[in-house]
């Protein structure tokens, strides 16, 4: 059993609002804990557009998703604020009162937290591999279809399909292939996105006759009770056949889901919180929704907007921690107190 | 103006009429086009515009740049004629493009 922590803001998402919002909360002296399902820091800017020019980003003309997010973990770096990576938040249970919230948050690793505010900051949700859109395949799951490897020994002796042309595609096929009876690698084409010495290792081991590579996709499943027999394909001229197989890994990308959070009683509009614009809350006290997660009148879906909403909530948010004290409103330029919190006077 | 005709799954067909220098995708997520997710919002990034393209129509677009040949492993039921929406321009040299959305986008 993991230790309890003890905090007052758990933010769920690392993008670049969530990261944002431990800059405003930390200028309030409020300590924070992120959590994000993805193994890094950004977001949907890391995730997706890491390359990709951002031209609104006030005070940048221009600025990579990639940028943005590294500017914001050195603007953060003041506040310390821990990262829980490969994490989904899971339960949340009010413990607190209106007046006196306080949450317990679970995530599916078993890390709890104890927190008086939780910022959801979870963006278009979380990303999850996408799900080949074959009958029947959610039977599998968990059974002889894996999006990720939790543990090698699974695959021991199996006769492993691996569906992709990707850097994980290819990493696992290369990393299975000792431990499996046989792996199997298809993609669509013969033209692999993947690290090129990645390639050239698994085109070495078909040259050795220890590899399939099979250029075709997939159709359907075949298999009784989860248990995959074999798995259905076709090739670039429409001809069918059949890969024998017993475990298979498709590795499609990622896709962005809502997930646990649909069950956590906020009143959700079309899979978005509504919030209130003077604080940005949601409508249970001390939950709050910052940047594309959440919806009022006018919403924009603008990173912009959503670093506008984390300094509103941290307001609000600094009242449910210190209830007793009064905020006085400060600038960074001038105000000592500030200054002495980001290490600089 | 520049139309586009998209056809869905089930053979239906939606003519429309798309701004010269948008995109396939963004004409289609105008006018509410069903078939078109569009997830990550033209970045290139996700492989849910995915479309079919008319035959008669697919030379004249050109080639697929090798990001979006990449991008497209994350479709399905890729086939020759398959394009990612938001890589085409329109212009008036596209007067009467016509895409078929797919069946699923994945």
């Amino acid at each position: 059993m993991t230790d309890i922590i003890k905090t007052d803001v758990v933010i769920v998402g690392a993008g670049p609002v969530g990261l944002f919002a431990v800059f405003e909360l930390g200028l309030l002296d409020l300590r924070c804990h992120l959590i994000d399902i993805l193994p890094r820091a950004g977001g949907q800017c890391s995730e997706l557009y890491p390359e990709k020019p951002i031209y609104d980003i006030p005070g940048f003309p221009v600025v990579t998703g990639q940028a943005i997010v590294d500017n914001l973990m050195k603007q953060i770096e003041p506040f310390n604020p821990t990262f829980h990576f490969n994490e989904q938040v899971e339960g949340l249970e009010v413990l607190g009162t209106p007046e006196a919230p306080l949450f317990r948050v679970t995530t599916d690793a078993g890390q709890v937290f104890e927190t008086k505010v939780v910022i959801v900051a979870a963006g278009g949700g979380s990303f999850q591999p996408k799900r080949p859109p074959v009958a029947g395949i959610e039977d599998y799951e968990g059974k002889s279809v894996f999006y990720a490897v939790r543990k090698m020994e699974t695959f021991r002796g199996k006769k492993v399909l691996i569906v992709g042309g990707g850097d994980s595609a290819l990493d696992w096929t290369l990393n299975l292939q000792p431990i499996a009876e046989r792996v199997t690698l298809m993609h669509r084409r013969d033209d692999f996105r993947a690290a090129p010495h990645s390639v050239n290792a698994m085109r070495e081991l078909v040259a050795a006759g220890k590899l399939d590579l099979v250029i075709g996709q997939m159709t359907g499943l075949k298999g009784e009770n989860g248990m995959l027999s074999a798995v259905s394909a076709k090739d670039n001229k429409n001809v069918a056949f059949d890969i024998d197989c017993n475990a298979m890994m498709p590795f499609f990308g990622l896709t962005m889901k809502l997930g646990p959070i649909a069950n956590w009683g906020l009143h959700l509009h079309e899979n978005l919180v509504p919030v209130d614009t003077a604080k940005f809350e949601s409508s249970t006290p001390g939950i709050f929704a910052v940047g594309d997660i959440n919806t009022y009148p006018g919403k924009l879906k603008l990173i912009l907007s959503g670093f506008h909403e984390v300094a509103l909530a941290a307001q609000r948010a600094h009242h449910y921690v210190y209830p007793e004290k009064k905020l006085l409103f400060q600038y960074t330029t001038s105000s000592t107190n500030l200054q002495k919190k980001l290490g600089v006077a | 103006m520049t139309k586009i005709v998209f056809v869905d799954h089930a053979g239906k067909s939606r003519q429309v009429e798309a701004d010269d220098g948008s995109t396939v995708m963004e004409t289609a997520l105008r006018n509410s086009i069903p078939g078109i997710e569009a997830e990550c919002g033209g970045a290139c990034a996700c492989a849910t515009c995915h479309v079919y393209v008319d035959e008669a129509w697919f030379e004249k677009l050109g080639k697929p740049e090798q990001m979006e040949e990449d991008m497209l492993d994350f479709a399905f039921d890729v086939r020759p004629t398959s394009r990612l929406s938001c890589q085409i321009k329109v212009s008036p040299a596209l007067d009467g493009l016509t895409v078929t959305t797919p069946e699923k986008q994945g």
